[in-house]
């Protein structure tokens, strides 16, 4: 690596990012770059949509209604006028939102579960693992249809049962790790030290399988906006006039022979968003975790 | 001499139970630990010593283990055995601190050194945390690690071995022990930073009046370091005396083997000695005196009765011919 030997020592400058560090290995990584790529992309959509979107996504125009893509309407129209493009880029909003929230919630829950199941062991162990077999052992598209439609067709809901599906990825993983992590010396030395099992969880466990679960949960980022397109494709989703991309198909589906345009930009997005987070997720986990490398999770 | 004991075993055994009978890896075994001395305790690996001290901090999972007898430590002598959960916690790194064999794995690898240490000192001190960082620095200077400041912004794998031992010692030291349990501190050192490491533990715990449990195989180490010397055998303590009395006139036949089995560099090439047999399998051990079988001068009440420990000035054996020759 010529170049990076001479942008870090000769000059005196230190090189950024620093030669070994992870994000240098993220950058030298073709996929890392294209699926972080296209995730800043949809990101800074999401962020910067009110000013992106040449129209108000709501805004109704009778008179141009399923109009065909055009300097005006890239994306063409829906049929109450709207502007295609301005729904999409605020629909980027919305699955973000979803992405983000599920993550933080499955996540979140399942890592707590199952590292404390991996620490404690035992009954506690047993308990928490069988309930998430069971979640498991329904197909998640299914449960989250079921769980959506009980608890009544909102994105807040949909949200909710999508989370409640995904909680038992992050456990089994959470559990693995702390498993390994259990019989290590630092942890002993924690115990000896007279730290409590929940510090000793929350300080010591967790911290130390984060980098696996970061990777399964950019691989679920994907897969999250996928489920909850489906549920607003159905309508258990996000509800007409929000800007989903899901809802925005549900609707356009009617509409695709003679206006193809109208489902297939957001269908595209969607497309692209789930692709990007599935090629930056394996992209981490080669950086992050070598020990995984070709095989799924 | 005798000064007042810190800590008091009496008659602890400590049990596994597993499929068929249960393994006593301990038995009935009594140790007193005065204040402010150091205490070597060795024997083969699987003796019991590693168990012993982990009984201390009652820090064995029970089950499998089941543990009888008292602990008592401290001025008041407090029974261990009868501590709740959170007296525990408090004891474990505040009044008795333990350091282990492995510095490399001793310390979280995703925190900085600082960051690990400060959290025991606010953990039992309930420092703030500027006065714990301060607290910790002056530790780390303690055991002479240079620029103890950046020490203690680094991550682990940027210290060596060596050095991490120093701050496994540090942090250790940092809440005040009255004693500490050294479970092989040097063992997977290199040599000379091995005896770097043996005469900062000498001088730290010594200037402190810190008592000190050291657990070894290192007969060498023990030797130099120890004021008194207990020897174990497959869960029993077989001689008990101090240092330059165990390693002058060693009485029982097993600490005889031990010290025999040590090589000498200087003398002309021979065979290496070694203690015929192997370590009896706890779950099944021979009756008697548990030596007996490897024993070369054992009679025939070996394999009947378990020699008692008995004492001639402060030298302890439990054998039936130990202060006899």
């Amino acid at each position: 690596m010529p170049w990076s030997i001479r942008k870090s020592g000769i000059d005196g400058r230190k090189a950024w990012p620093v030669p070994g560090s992870a994000l240098w290995l993220l950058l030298r990584n073709p996929s890392a770059v294209a699926g972080g790529g296209i995730v800043l992309f949809m990101a800074l959509m999401a962020v910067l949509a009110p000013w992106l979107a040449p129209y108000d996504p709501n805004a109704l125009n009778l008179a141009a209604r399923l109009q065909a893509p055009s300097l005006a309407h890239w994306f063409g129209t829906d049929e109450m006028g709207r502007d295609l493009l301005s729904r999409v880029v605020f629909g980027a909003r919305v699955s973000l939102v979803i992405g983000l929230v599920v993550i933080i919630l499955a996540g979140g829950l399942g890592t707590l579960a199952g590292a404390s199941a991996g620490y404690l062991g035992g009954r506690f162990d047993n308990v928490v693992m069988r309930v998430m077999d069971v979640i498991l052992s329904f197909p998640s598209l299914v449960l989250a249809m079921a769980l959506a439609a009980a608890l009544g067709p909102s994105l807040k809901n949909a949200i909710l049962a999508v989370a409640f599906t995904q909680v038992p990825k992050f456990a089994r993983l959470a559990r693995g790790e702390a498993l390994n992590i259990r019989e290590r010396l630092f942890i002993k030395a924690a115990r000896v030290s007279g730290f409590s099992a929940p510090w000793i969880i929350t300080r010591h466990v967790i911290p130390n399988c984060l980098a696996t679960i970061m990777v399964l949960a950019t691989l679920t980022v994907g897969e999250t906006i996928l489920v909850a397109a489906s549920l607003s494709f159905i309508g258990l989703g996000a509800q007409p006039p929000t800007p989903e991309w899901g809802a925005i198909i549900s609707v356009g589906r009617k509409f695709l022979l003679d206006q193809w345009w109208y489902p297939t930009f957001p269908g595209l997005f969607i497309v692209l968003t789930v692709v990007g987070y599935n090629i930056l997720g394996d992209a981490l986990r080669d950086v992050f975790d070598p020990r995984l490398r070709g095989g799924r999770l | 001499m005798t000064a007042p004991p810190i800590l008091s075993i009496r008659g602890l055994s400590v049990a596994f139970q597993s499929h068929g009978p249960p393994g006593r890896v301990v038995e009935n075994l009594d140790l007193t630990l005065r204040r402010g001395e150091i205490l070597g305790l060795v024997g083969e690996s699987g003796c019991g010593k590693s168990v012993l001290a982990r009984s201390i901090l009652r820090l064995l999972p029970a089950p499998p283990a089941r543990l009888t007898g008292e602990i008592f430590f401290g001025e008041n002598l407090e029974n261990l055995m009868a501590a709740g959960p959170q007296r525990l916690r408090a004891v474990r790194g505040g009044e008795i601190s333990m350091i282990f064999q492995e510095p490399m794995t001793s310390l979280n690898p995703v925190f900085t050194v600082g960051r690990q240490m400060t959290e025991v000192v606010r953990l039992h001190t309930g420092a703030g945390r500027a006065k714990a960082r301060k607290v910790c620095r002056d530790f780390l200077a303690s055991v002479k690690l240079p620029d103890p400041e950046t020490v203690l912004d680094k991550y682990p794998h940027q210290l060596s071995g060596g050095q991490r031992q120093r701050v496994m010692i540090a942090t250790a030291l940092s809440c005040g022990p009255k004693l500490l349990i050294a479970d092989e501190p040097t063992t997977a050192l290199d040599v000379t930073v091995q005896s770097q490491v043996l005469a900062l533990l000498n001088d730290l715990t010594r200037a402190r009046g810190v008592s000190t449990l050291f657990i070894s195989h290192d007969l060498g180490v023990v030797a130099q370091l120890c004021d008194r010397v207990a020897v174990m055998y497959s869960g029993r303590l077989v001689e008990l005396a101090p240092a330059e009395s165990l390693f002058g006139r060693p009485a029982h036949p097993y600490t005889r083997g031990l010290l025999e089995a040590i090589p000498i560099l200087s003398a002309p090439r021979a065979e290496l000695l070694a203690i015929p047999g192997q370590v009896p399998n706890p779950a099944d051990p021979p009756p008697g005196c548990r030596f007996h079988p490897r024993c070369g001068q054992r009679l025939d009440r070996c394999a009947r009765e378990v020699p008692a420990l008995t004492a001639q000035g402060e030298h302890w054996v439990a054998c039936f011919n130990g202060h006899d020759r």
